[in-house]
């Protein structure tokens, strides 16, 4: 199938693009394309102009920086999965990126635009819930720093101005006693979530749980933050109780909807099973000393 | 009708054209270029029938734009016999009986070079791994692991040719 016509820009910089951007409403970006041009063949979308953002130099790197661990926009994911530094610090983001669609779509696809579509079925916008992460977006006025709590507003919805251009993803450096997981129950390769975990932990010397993060992909119509779930973990040494009441609580909070994956039930109980699979192996590579 | 010139080297030879933006890099390949040996399959960016290399890297044609291939390298299944010799990878798949319909052939082909070049050996499950963005209906994989086995094996071999009086170091 072929997309309706459009008119076709790839400007050269970040500050062009947001310049074109601001003019027209009916502009979409396109970063790895791995999302917008399905749906654009589909004529789900249709915008009139399409910014190409890969001729921009400097919107690819993955470094550790005050704190943070910031990620440009344009990485790919076969770019995070082949990161050592990710590899060896954000088991959460590894395990995300080798879990989003095939190895064909990672060698294009890319972290902003996985979050920038908004979709609940991706897999980025649990874990970077999870690891309460943060989003630069950039418009012709200038920056502005985004709490990933407040960028999902509705299904395919973010909270991005119609002229504001992802540029950045900054997620919590690692810390000595941080780990996580994502554990995905996916019916083949390359397909959606039937549901998904995401889980961030910090634990202090004692073994005492000081920071949890849980992020469910693919169990309503947004991406979720289960907050009951990491309140109950936080300040408690993370035993199978411990775990297992969180996991009720992350299914308590989860909105599935039945469909050719399985029943609402059924994703219920998986989003328990999941949740308590992320935790173990989370606490399992802290064992591990990584 | 916006159209943009395009040009790019495909399979070693500069070509240059008229696109519409809409146009994708499969439709350029077989409708413009003739090169129908990229196929499309599923049409929906799951099966790799459409892989191809670009700028070195596997993607599937049908979910990227002629104009984002512009000033680029794309590499096709026909590119792979060189003078006349097929590339390890098409013999592999000839001798350890690699297709049946043969449908996914190109694409499979395609991701299996591109695997070898980065990773020259591979094991059984990375192969596995690296292909499953490839989507075969008829051998059940079983033959396709062992035909980029079989071109892994032989590769390896033409590039340790040049250094054949080194010393190995395992």
């Amino acid at each position: 199938m072929i997309p309706p016509p459009f008119e076709y820009v790839a400007p050269k910089s970040i500050s062009e693009a947001v310049k074109i951007l601001d003019r027209d409403t009916n502009a979409k970006i396109l970063a790895g394309g791995q999302s917008l041009i399905p749906l654009m063949r589909f004529r789900l979308a249709s915008p009139t102009l399409l910014i190409d953002i890969n001729r921009i130099d400097g919107l690819e790197y993955i470094r550790e920086e005050v704190g943070w661990l910031k990620i440009g926009a344009l990485t790919r994911e076969t770019h995070l999965d082949r990161s050592d530094l990710i590899e060896s610090r954000y088991p959460l983001l590894a395990d995300t990126t080798r879990m989003v669609a095939d190895p064909l779509v990672r060698n294009l696809a890319t972290l902003g635009g996985n979050l920038a579509h908004a979709d609940p079925a991706n897999d980025h916008p649990a874990t970077m819930l999870a690891y309460g992460a943060r989003v630069v977006a950039t418009s012709p006025s200038g920056t502005r720093v985004i709490p990933i709590q407040e960028f999902f507003v509705g299904p395919f919805e973010s909270s991005l101005e119609h002229n504001e251009l992802i540029t950045e993803i900054q997620i919590p450096a690692y810390q000595v006693g941080s780990s996580g997981a994502y554990a995905k129950m996916e019916r083949k390769v390359g397909d959606f979530a039937t549901a998904a975990v995401a889980v961030q932990i910090q634990l202090d010397r004692s073994g005492q749980c000081t920071y949890a993060g849980v992020g469910l992909t693919n169990v309503g119509l947004m991406p979720i933050k289960a907050a009951a779930a990491e309140q109950s973990l936080v300040g408690q040494v993370l035993n199978d109780a411990v775990i297992h009441k969180a996991a009720q609580l992350a299914g308590e909070v989860a909105e599935p909807q039945s469909d050719q994956r399985g029943t609402e039930e059924y994703k219920r109980a998986l989003v328990r099973t999941l949740t308590v699979r992320a935790l173990r192996t989370a606490l399992k590579r802290l064992d591990r000393g990584g | 009708m916006n159209t943009h010139k395009i040009t790019m080297t495909v399979n070693g030879q500069t070509v240059e054209a008229d696109v519409e933006p809409r146009m994708l890099l499969v439709h350029f390949l077989r409708e413009k270029l003739n090169l129908t040996g990229t196929h499309i399959g599923c049409d929906t960016t799951s099966c790799g029938a459409c892989t191809v290399q670009l700028n070195g890297t596997p993607v599937k044609s049908c979910t990227v734009l002629a104009v984002q291939a512009d000033g680029g390298v794309v590499n096709t299944v026909e590119g792979l016999a060189q003078n006349g010799q097929y590339h390890p990878i098409q013999e592999g798949f000839r001798e350890m009986h690699g297709l049946q319909c043969g449908f996914c052939t190109p694409g499979m082909m395609i991701t299996a070079v591109s695997l070898l070049e980065q990773n020259p050996d591979p094991t059984e499950d990375e192969i596995r791994w690296g292909i499953s963005g490839n989507l075969c209906r008829c051998t059940g994989y079983v033959n396709i692991v062992k035909a980029i086995q079989y071109a892994g094996e032989k590769m390896r071999a033409q590039n340790a040719v040049p250094q054949a009086n080194a010393e190995v170091h395992p």
